[in-house]
């Protein structure tokens, strides 16, 4: 597929087994995107590949397979760098998902950094891991937690930001896209207003990163985490990528093989980036089919992505409000990806299990948001979450298993 | 067969619709908090029990059409019971809706409309919430909020 060709989803489908399978007897209707999406043959064809042809521990052995195993997870690093502009592969961290990300900067670079009196600063529609590792950080050192407010529409008060952050700020913690909402965050403001008071920045990327194109530098950022499987990836791997700068003073966050440059009992002393902070065999297929679905994302197009799941959005937004006593919730003016909804007299509950039952997958509850939730004092919505491979043939599925779920409760 | 109609019976419905019993007992023997964080459910119960007997029983809350129900059909079915008749039913139910599909049921009358949960493994939480809320409700000590988490 080359970038001047239309966007043709029927071919793109093609390449997702799942897609073509049933659930219920009824035809897969994949609309919970934002939980995981689903995986492109080429995808899943790595992943046997590398344990038949290519498994070995990395960074080992002299044999030819710890060589090539090496060389592929090396190559996966790479292009990982690239797709989010960094400026070397060594900023790029490995990790198990993208909470774990947030927890090793928490942890190494908090606890190094932090102290009683500073502050930290998220937004309201933060996920649940990016919440809880900065309140186990102001615990352990005794700073404090600042918390960005938002609009009934789901955005974020940039004014209160404005006069949230200050001279105790050390950190900026703040999602890209939000989960639950689908707001998109005015990150270049937040980004502005962390350095003016000589703040880093921290951007939870989980939901942007296969929605909307990435460049670490362009964003000003000094962390970016990712999660592979949301990225048509494998589960298991996630990513951190850090300022070299900052890596390179942060104390390492646990110990291990790999991560050393040389161990006695005396002392031991730390490797180079980015291995100081990936103790331990990783998960080394997962990394290097990472490097696969970022290559195929990269490949349809980030910018082709994001002008067909746009153009869904609307109509998902047109066709969801035809639901009677169907409401919204998150409609700030940019957002992506995310329907979040509730309707009247139907618990979320209840609407998830009946368009199961047609075949349409959504999630229901309160996504790892609860204080968003709280915020809007509802106890969760449905959600139909949208990628690459959706259509309007999709949405209409929705939209006549809503219609039906009315029929049967109301 | 997982089918809707299994699921939300019309006596499941006409119970969340208008749920029995959905009120406040002031002062009761002991009110307990329930609450499934999954989905958000959450609920209240009222127990007033004299000489070893539930002689009252309401709840408050708000969840999915089955916990609503359930909750409902529930404070039917256990007032007037003694205690420990309202912990055999807790039993006879909880074996009821995690039962493999297909296994024989025990006959619980009114409440075995609830039987079609077990079809459904995602569902059996919002099913329990209240009895294991009730169970904890006569308790000897009291204990904090049941979650079914």
């Amino acid at each position: 597929m080359t970038p001047s060709t239309a966007f043709e989803v029927g071919a793109l489908r093609a390449q997702f087994p799942i897609l073509g399978t049933s659930v219920h007897g009824k035809p897969l209707v994949y609309l919970d995107n934002a939980a995981t999406t689903q995986k492109p043959r080429v995808v899943i064809d790595a992943l046997v590949d590398y344990y038949a042809t290519s498994n070995a521990n990395v960074h080992r052995g002299v044999h030819y397979l710890s060589g090539r195993a090496s060389d592929q997870f090396d190559q996966a690093r790479a292009t990982i760098a690239r797709f989010l502009g960094a400026a070397s592969p060594s900023e790029i961290i490995f990790t198990r998902n993208a909470t774990e990300s947030i927890n090793l900067v928490a942890q190494a670079w908090g606890r190094a950094t932090v102290s009683a009196g500073d502050e930290i600063v998220i937004s309201a529609i933060e996920h649940h891991s990016n919440i809880v590792p900065w309140q186990l950080l102001c615990e352990a050192t005794g700073a404090t937690l600042r918390v960005i407010p938002m609009s009934d529409a789901g955005e974020l008060d940039l004014d209160a930001a404005r006069r949230l952050m200050g001279p105790r700020t050390r950190m900026l913690a703040v999602t890209a896209l939000s989960n639950a909402l689908g707001t998109v965050t005015p990150l270049a403001d937040l980004v502005a207003m962390a350095r003016s008071v000589g703040a880093c920045v921290l951007v939870d990327g989980s939901q942007a990163a296969y929605h909307m194109p990435i460049d670490v530098q362009a964003l000003d950022c000094d962390f970016f985490v990712m999660t592979g499987h949301k990225v048509y990836g494998p589960t298991g791997i996630g990513v951190l990528y850090g300022r070299a700068a900052l890596l390179e003073v942060m104390p390492p966050w646990q110990g291990g093989g790999d991560m050393i440059a040389s161990v006695t009992f005396e002392r031991s002393t730390w490797n180079v980036l980015p291995y100081k902070f990936e103790a331990g065999t990783p998960d080394i297929s997962a990394a290097i089919v990472l490097g696969v679905a970022v290559g195929f994302l990269t490949g349809v197009g980030l910018d082709r992505v994001q002008a067909h799941e746009s153009a869904l959005l609307a109509y998902g937004t047109e066709a969801l409000q035809q639901v009677p006593g169907l409401r919204l919730i998150g409609t700030a003016a940019h957002k992506a990806s995310i329907l979040s909804f509730v309707i009247d007299g139907i618990h979320p509950h209840d609407i998830g299990t009946i368009v199961d039952l047609s075949g349409v997958a959504i999630r229901t509850g309160h996504h790892c948001a609860q204080p968003v939730m709280d915020r809007l004092g509802i106890p969760g919505t449905a959600r139909a979450s949208l990628a690459m491979y959706n259509t309007r043939e999709d949405i209409d599925a929705l939209v006549a298993a809503l219609h039906h779920a009315r029929k049967v409760l109301l | 067969m997982s089918d809707l109609s299994e699921l939300y019976q019309e006596v499941i419905l006409d119970h969340n619709r208008r749920p029995r019993n959905f009120r406040v007992i002031d002062p009761a023997t002991r009110a307990q908090e329930g609450y499934n964080p999954l989905c958000g459910d959450r609920l209240t119960l009222y127990v007033t029990v004299a000489d070893g007997r539930i002689t009252d029983v309401a709840f408050q809350g708000s969840g999915c059409a089955i916990s609503k129900a359930s909750a409902s059909l529930m404070t039917e079915a256990v007032k007037g019971r003694t205690v420990d008749e309202a912990r055999a039913l807790f039993d006879q139910f909880h074996h009821m809706i995690t039962s493999p599909p297909g296994s024989p049921l025990p006959e619980l009358g009114k409440l075995s409309v609830l039987s079609g949960v077990r079809e459904f493994p995602t569902r059996v939480k919002c099913a329990g919430l209240a009895w294991h809320t009730l169970k904890a409700a006569v308790a000897e000590t009291p204990s904090t909020p049941v979650s079914t988490e």
